[in-house]
C-alpha cells in the first residue's frame, strides 16, 4: 500500500514538479544565530492565513448591504453553528495580526535588516503596514452596528480633512452624499476583495525577497554593514556555516504560530467577539461610538490635540509617518546592525511604544467623554442636607455640571474633581469661573439665573 | 531564420502592435472600473423637502429630535436612510434646525434640555443651544438645515451629510 502511495506521488510530483519548487524555500540556507526574534514574520503571516479562511467562512453567511448586515450579524453570533467562536477567532486574529505586524516591524528596524541589501523588504512591508491598518478599519465596520454606521461617519470626516479633494474623498468613503445604501457593500469590497488582493501581492514580493537577499544574520555579533562588501561575505558566511531553514530553523515558527492561533482560539472561546450593539440606524443619537483597541491612540489623539492644529495633524501626520516611514532605509542603509551600538533607533522605538501605549490606556478611559449616565447624586453623599444644598445639588445634576465633573464616585472626569472644591475656591472664585467657562467648560452666564448661580455657588462652596 | 536575425524593425513592430492591441481594451474596460470605483462622486441627487414635525409639536424655546429620510435613497439601505437633525422653535415663527453631526469629527451630539446644551460623546464637544461651540475641540458651530414652514408643518431640506474641512 505504501509503494503504491509513494509510485502516485512520484508520478505527481514528476508531472508538475512540486517538490522542485517547494524544496528550494524549504531548505534554504539560514544564518544558524536566528533564533526566536524571527518568528514574528512568519506569525504575522499565519493570522494573515487565519483570517483568510475565517472571513471566507463567516462571509458564508454575512449579508453585506446596508439594511441586511445587522440581522445576519445577529443570526451568525446566535443561531449559526459555532457561529460567535468564528467571530471571535477572526476578530482576535485581526488583533493578532496587527500586534505581531508591529512587533515585527519594531524588530527589524532595531536590528537594522532594512538595511542594504535589504531595503526594498522594509519598504513592501511598509506598504503590507498600511494595507492591514485599512483592513483593520474597513474590518470593524462590517462589524455593522450603530458603532459601525458612525465610525463611517468619522471616517469620512478625517478625509474631508484632505485640501481641496477633503470633500470627495469623503463621499467617496461613505459611498455618496450621506450613508446609504453604497456605504456598508463598498467596505465590504475593501475589505474582502481589493485589499487582501493587494497584501497578497505585496506579500508574495515580501517573501520572495526574503528568499533572494537572506535572511539576515543576528544583529549583535554582525559587521557593521559595506555594500561593496557584504553580498559576497554573506554568501561566504552562510555557504560555511548556514543551517538548512527547515527544520532547523523553522521549527521555531511553527511552534510560535501555533502558540500564537491557540492563544487567538482560547481568546475567542473565553472572552468571545465585540459585542453586537444597536441596530446600525443614524437617527438614533444616544450612542457611544469607539473603535477597536488598535484605533483608540489615534482616538485619544483627536480628543487631547489642540483644535487649532487639529485639522492639519490629520491631514500632515499620516503623510509624515509613512514619508519618514519609506526614509528609513535611505536615511542609514549601511553600518553598525548591532542594536547595542544603537541607541538612537533604541530610544526612538522606545519613546514611540511608550506613546502608543500611553494613548492606548488614555483612549480605554475616554475622560473626555461625558458620564451620560450618571443623572444624579444620592444626597446622602453630601456634608450636609439643608434646602441650599440640595437645591443646588439639583442645579449641579440638572445642568450637566455633573457629566463633566465627579462629585465622591458619581459624575464625568472631563473636568475637575469637585468633592472638596470648597477647600480650594472663595465663592466669587466659583462664580465666575462658572460664569466664564473655559476652553474645556461651557459658560454658563446665560444658562443660569442669578438665584441659580447663587444656589449653586454656595453649594459648591459647601463641598468641603 | 534564427530569432536573432529578424530586422530591428520586425522587432519594433511587433512590441509596438502588442502594446496597443492591449491598450485598447485596457482602456475601454477602465471606463465601467473606474465608473463604479467612483460612482458616489458621479451620482447626483436632487435634494428633498421633508416633513419632520408639526408645528404644534414643537412648542416655543423647545429643541427636539426630528428624524428624516434622505433624498432618493437605494432600496437596500434600511436603517442607513434616516438622518437626525435637532429642530429649535427660538419663538412663534422661528425655526432653526441643527445637524445632529458634531462638527469635530461628526459624532451623533445629544440635546440636554435642562443644561440648554448639545454634547457629543466623542471627545467631548459642547454647543450653546444657538449651535455655537461652548468647548472641547469643535473647530465651528453645528451646521445647519435649511427649513420651511407650511401650514402647520415644519419642512426641511435634506443635505448631505456635514463635512469639516481642513
Amino acid at each position: 500500500m505504501k509503494r503504491l502511495l509513494k509510485r502516485i506521488w512520484n508520478w505527481i510530483d514528476d508531472r508538475s514538479g512540486i517538490s522542485d519548487l517547494i524544496a528550494p524555500l524549504m531548505k534554504h540556507k539560514v544564518p544558524p544565530g536566528s533564533k526566536w526574534s524571527y518568528v514574528f514574520g512568519s506569525a504575522t503571516l499565519f493570522c494573515f492565513v487565519l483570517q483568510i479562511l475565517t472571513g471566507s467562512c463567516l462571509a458564508l453567511m454575512y449579508q453585506a448591504t446596508s439594511d441586511k448586515a445587522f440581522q445576519s450579524l445577529q443570526f451568525i453570533t446566535n443561531d449559526a453553528t459555532l457561529g460567535k467562536i468564528l467571530r471571535g477567532i477572526h476578530y482576535f486574529g485581526a488583533s493578532g495580526m496587527i500586534l505581531l505586524a508591529g512587533v515585527h516591524m519594531i524588530r527589524v528596524y532595531i536590528t537594522a535588516a532594512y538595511k542594504y541589501p535589504r531595503e526594498m523588504n522594509w519598504i513592501s512591508g511598509v506598504v503590507l503596514l498600511l494595507l492591514v491598518t485599512v483592513m483593520g478599519f474597513t474590518g470593524q465596520l462590517l462589524r455593522w452596528d450603530d458603532n459601525g454606521v458612525w465610525s463611517a461617519v468619522v471616517g469620512a470626516e478625517q478625509m474631508g480633512r484632505v485640501p481641496f479633494i477633503g470633500k470627495y474623498l469623503a463621499r467617496l468613503l461613505i459611498g455618496g452624499d450621506t450613508l446609504g445604501g453604497q456605504t456598508l457593500v463598498r467596505f465590504y469590497t475593501y475589505h474582502v476583495f481589493m485589499v487582501p488582493g493587494l497584501i497578497i501581492l505585496f506579500l508574495l514580493f515580501h517573501l520572495w525577497l526574503v528568499m533572494k537577499n537572506g535572511i539576515s544574520e543576528p544583529a549583535r555579533h554582525a559587521l557593521p554593514i559595506d555594500p561593496a562588501t557584504y553580498r559576497k561575505k554573506y554568501e561566504e558566511a552562510l555557504k560555511a556555516e548556514g543551517i538548512s531553514f527547515w527544520p532547523y530553523a523553522a521549527w521555531r515558527d511553527v511552534i510560535f504560530g501555533a502558540a500564537v492561533i491557540m492563544v487567538i482560539i482560547a481568546a475567542a472561546c473565553i472572552v468571545g467577539p465585540p459585542e453586537l450593539r444597536k441596530a446600525p440606524d443614524p437617527s438614533v443619537v444616544q450612542t457611544q461610538p469607539r473603535p477597536d483597541w488598535y484605533l483608540l491612540w489615534v482616538y485619544a489623539l483627536f480628543a487631547l490635540m489642540p483644535r487649532e492644529i487639529e485639522s492639519y495633524a490629520i491631514f500632515f501626520g499620516p503623510l509624515i509617518i509613512f514619508f519618514l516611514l519609506f526614509a528609513v532605509p535611505f536615511i542609514s542603509n549601511k553600518g553598525e546592525r548591532n542594536p547595542l551600538k544603537r541607541p538612537w533607533a533604541i530610544a526612538g522605538s522606545t519613546a514611540i511604544v511608550i506613546f502608543i501605549i500611553t494613548l492606548l490606556l488614555v483612549g480605554y478611559k475616554a475622560g473626555w467623554s461625558p458620564a451620560f449616565h450618571d443623572t444624579d447624586i444620592p444626597d446622602n453623599v453630601l456634608p450636609a442636607r439643608d434646602a441650599t444644598m440640595l437645591e443646588g445639588k439639583n442645579i449641579f445634576s440638572k445642568k450637566g455640571c455633573l457629566y463633566c465633573h465627579r462629585i465622591k464616585s458619581y459624575g464625568g472626569v472631563v473636568g475637575p474633581d469637585l468633592t472638596h472644591v470648597g477647600t480650594r475656591l472663595s465663592e466669587n472664585e466659583l462664580y465666575l469661573k462658572i460664569l466664564n467657562g473655559s476652553k474645556n467648560m461651557p459658560s454658563y452666564a446665560h444658562l443660569l439665573s442669578q438665584e441659580e448661580m447663587k444656589e449653586l455657588t454656595s453649594f459648591l462652596k459647601n463641598m468641603k | 531564420m534564427n530569432q536573432t536575425n529578424f530586422p530591428q524593425n520586425r522587432r519594433q513592430f511587433l512590441v509596438r502592435i502588442s502594446l496597443l492591441a492591449a491598450s485598447l481594451p485596457a482602456i475601454l474596460v477602465s471606463i465601467p472600473l473606474l465608473g463604479a470605483l467612483l460612482a458616489p462622486l458621479i451620482r447626483k441627487k436632487k435634494q428633498q423637502w421633508r416633513k419632520v414635525a408639526s408645528l404644534s409639536d414643537i412648542p416655543a424655546g423647545s429643541t427636539k429630535l426630528v428624524t428624516f429620510v434622505n433624498a432618493d435613497p437605494l432600496p437596500w439601505a434600511g436603517l442607513t436612510a434616516k438622518t437626525a437633525a435637532w429642530i429649535r422653535r427660538e419663538n412663534d415663527d422661528t425655526i432653526i434646525a441643527f445637524s445632529a453631526n458634531c462638527t469635530h469629527l461628526g459624532c451623533p451630539v445629544r440635546w440636554e434640555s435642562e443644561a440648554h446644551l448639545f454634547m457629543c460623546p466623542c471627545h467631548g464637544g459642547v454647543y450653546y443651544e444657538d449651535g455655537a461651540v461652548a468647548s472641547g475641540p469643535p473647530p465651528k458651530p453645528l451646521t445647519q438645515y435649511l427649513v420651511r414652514i407650511r401650514g402647520n408643518e415644519i419642512q426641511l431640506l435634506t443635505a448631505p451629510v456635514p463635512i469639516t474641512e481642513i
